[in-house]
């Protein structure tokens, strides 16, 4: 089901989907909430390919669709003639599938402006008629074509220039369609124009395919083509997404802002990080400003986060945001605060995250939120989001965007069922690993450096030199621990730090550090694990642990107490605080990092 | 001969979604169930895939049985080794 559901998002695998349409078929068919429509497909080529490949995505887009399909070539005739069999059938929506290969009044060479005009109003007029007739008749949406350009041209570049050139005459009859769209409401321009030249005409048709089977459409095509019509079909019927949910660092600028600051995030001109980052948000401001409602949901303290915005390079206003959740929540919890407080339904969300393992738990949790497979390359995130067409509209509704309250329609919300029953559940899918040593050569730099960065998931934010921490390493009386943890994404490399020294039987920690990147994992209940195990083999009987506050580490404010430690003084102001753990009778407290590795 | 009948097999069992099914070189149009023009086309261009051999015009319209098909792929395959 996994896999089906990747072949059928962005970057598509067609060779997949071409194959294994049938299985497809039948699993997402086993979905109860599917909602019927009746569509009658009039082809100026083959139509079959393209209704089996658009019902798969239909059915992903929670319709089961039922098609007519006109007979060979016959659009003109069964929409304007013969139709009783098209009106029997009742369709909610008609699709003319024409293309280049149909356009019947072409002109001729050197033929006048007026003639060229003459040609352009008899083509359009039979389309009217097309239109006119299925509107009168059958009273229906209308999905059309538009035209792709010719992928051949005996005047090659006067083909463009000419009035009777035919690529011409393609870019003619494209803006009279799209004026016809405008005055008609029940007409949708399907733009294959973009879609062809988007994929290149080379890559869209297939000579033998056309000689052989009369398809206008090669079949990378035709997955590309059958996806836009189902968007298009989502949006006619009000089931486009609504909400655009961001993760803030790494996402929409470079860096961790609790650790690097405001000054220190990539945005802006002046690097490549920084220009991708702020194209990315130049794309999210426009959903905007076009009626999509962002919101934010991001593992930081909620000031911090906020700050990100004033940075002079963010394109990206805090007013631009209808909703914030920045905390140390699991997001999954945080989105459906998001769903609350705008009173939308989860099948209107779109959440984006550079983060492998973030998007995993939102999408398992919570299936109706689509959540883009888009990489951690932040060039890409726009291309993802945009080609998945998540916010497809066939009309632009002002109103929507005027509404103070964004979304004010109480929508039943989808029930929907958690892949996994609890958050533990979740952790234990990622199938961790964890290989915690002691510091030595390979790492020192890496852990001086960790110390140097890391601001909020640090109790002491004490910083070290690499010579600082080889004493440490080296010292007899000191316990210095890294931890490296993967996951089924991958590794996430050295991301933890716990060190301290043995003193009358007693540990002292003075530096304990984790990346945020991991958080929530249990990594610090295996370090503890770790560092009880090493501590007791050195004689220590007990375990000093101390939080000294910054401006930027309140999150770790109970680390010891939820670590089972008690408190043994706390400063009058709440700034700082020290804690103990009695190693007797300890018992270990990892359970979902299912390997260990020690040295 | 026998190894392109085997490595058609998965390809024919997801075309027509039947994991049981078992072609010969004998199979065609009339004796294979759901064989129409459509699942013809599906069959070609998953074959041009797998095997990345390209099919000319008219090739497999002449074409009686799935013997055939084998005799001329093996042709395709040879040349582009």
């Amino acid at each position: 089901m996994e896999q089906n559901m990747r072949a059928l998002s962005y970057p598509f695998d067609v060779k997949f989907i071409l194959r294994k349409r049938k299985s497809i078929r039948s699993e997402l068919l086993k979905n109860t909430e599917l909602r019927d429509i009746k569509i009658a497909v009039l082809g100026g080529a083959t139509t079959s390919e393209i209704c089996s490949i658009a019902e798969l995505f239909l059915l992903k887009s929670g319709f089961r669709p039922e098609f007519f399909q006109s007979d060979y070539g016959l659009y003109f005739e069964t929409a304007v003639f013969d139709n009783a069999s098209l009106k029997q059938f009742e369709p909610d929506l008609v699709f003319v599938h024409t293309t280049n290969v149909n356009i019947t009044n072409a002109p001729i060479l050197f033929a006048s402006e007026d003639e060229c005009n003459d040609c352009l109003s008899a083509e359009v007029s039979r389309y009217e008629s097309i239109w006119d007739s299925l509107s009168n008749e059958l009273g229906c949406l209308v999905i059309q074509n538009n035209f792709d350009l010719p992928r051949t041209r005996s005047l090659g570049g006067l083909d463009m220039t000419q009035h009777y050139g035919q690529s011409n005459f393609v870019l003619r009859l494209n803006l009279e369609f799209a004026a016809a769209a405008r005055k008609r409401p029940n007409l949708i321009i399907q733009d294959i124009h973009h879609l062809s030249a988007r994929l290149g005409l080379d890559q869209w048709f297939d000579e033998e395919y056309w000689f052989s089977y009369k398809l206008a459409v090669s079949h990378i095509g035709t997955v590309h083509l059958a996806h836009m019509f189902s968007n298009l079909v989502s949006g006619a019927y009000g089931k486009m997404r609504k909400c655009l949910v961001l993760d803030l660092d790494n996402t929409i600028w470079g860096g961790v802002i609790g650790d690097d600051s405001v000054d220190g995030i990539k945005l802006g001109q002046g690097s490549a990080h920084g220009e991708a980052f702020s194209s990315f948000q130049k794309y999210c401001h426009d959903l905007h400003a076009r009626g999509v409602i962002l919101a934010v949901c991001s593992k930081n303290e909620l000031d911090t986060a906020k700050e990100g915005f004033s940075h002079p390079d963010s394109i990206l206003n805090i007013n631009d945001l209808s909703s914030i959740y920045a905390n140390w929540e699991p997001k999954s919890d945080n989105i459906e605060r998001i769903v609350n407080d705008l009173n939308i339904g989860l099948d209107s969300l779109v959440f984006v995250d550079d983060n492998p393992a973030e998007r995993a738990l939102v999408s398992s949790q919570l299936p109706p939120v689509a959540v883009p497979d888009l990489g951690s390359e932040v060039s890409r995130f726009t291309e993802f989001l945009d080609r998945e067409g998540y916010f497809e509209a066939t009309m632009i509704d002002i109103d929507d965007i005027r509404r103070t309250s964004f979304y004010a329609g109480n929508k039943d919300r989808t029930q929907h069922q958690s892949q996994f029953a609890t958050y533990d559940e979740f952790l234990e899918s990622l199938d961790m690993k964890a290989e915690i040593g002691s510091v030595n050569a390979s790492n020192v730099e890496r852990v001086a450096a960790l110390t140097n960065k890391t601001n909020q998931y640090n109790l002491t934010t004490n910083r070290y030199t690499v010579a600082d921490i080889e004493a440490m390493a080296y010292g007899d009386d000191y316990i210095t621990l890294y931890g490296r943890l993967s996951d089924r994404f991958g590794d996430n490399g050295l991301v933890t730090v716990v060190s301290g020294k043995v003193k009358d039987f007693t540990l002292h920690i003075d530096l304990w550090l984790m990346s945020c990147r991991v958080l929530k994992r249990e990594l610090e209940l295996a370090m503890l694990d770790a560092l009880v195990a090493k501590a007791s083999g050195q004689g220590a009987k007990e375990i000093m642990g101390y939080y000294y506050r910054t401006p930027k580490n309140a999150m770790v404010e109970n680390h010891y107490s939820r670590l089972g430690f008690e408190l043994v003084s706390k400063a009058d102001d709440e700034t700082n605080s020290v804690w103990k753990l009695a190693l007797t009778g300890y018992k270990t407290k990892n359970k979902v990092i299912r390997e260990i590795k020690n040295d | 001969m026998t190894e392109i009948l085997a490595q058609l097999q998965p390809i024919f069992q997801d075309i027509f979604d039947q994991g049981d099914l078992e072609i010969s070189r004998g199979s065609s149009a009339e004796t294979v169930d759901g064989w129409d023009s459509l699942a013809h086309i599906n069959l070609v261009s998953a074959i041009e895939q797998e095997f990345s051999i390209r099919f000319a015009l008219g090739e497999l319209e002449a074409m009686k049985d799935v013997g055939e098909m084998i005799d001329l792929m093996e042709l395709k395959i040879g040349k582009s080794d």
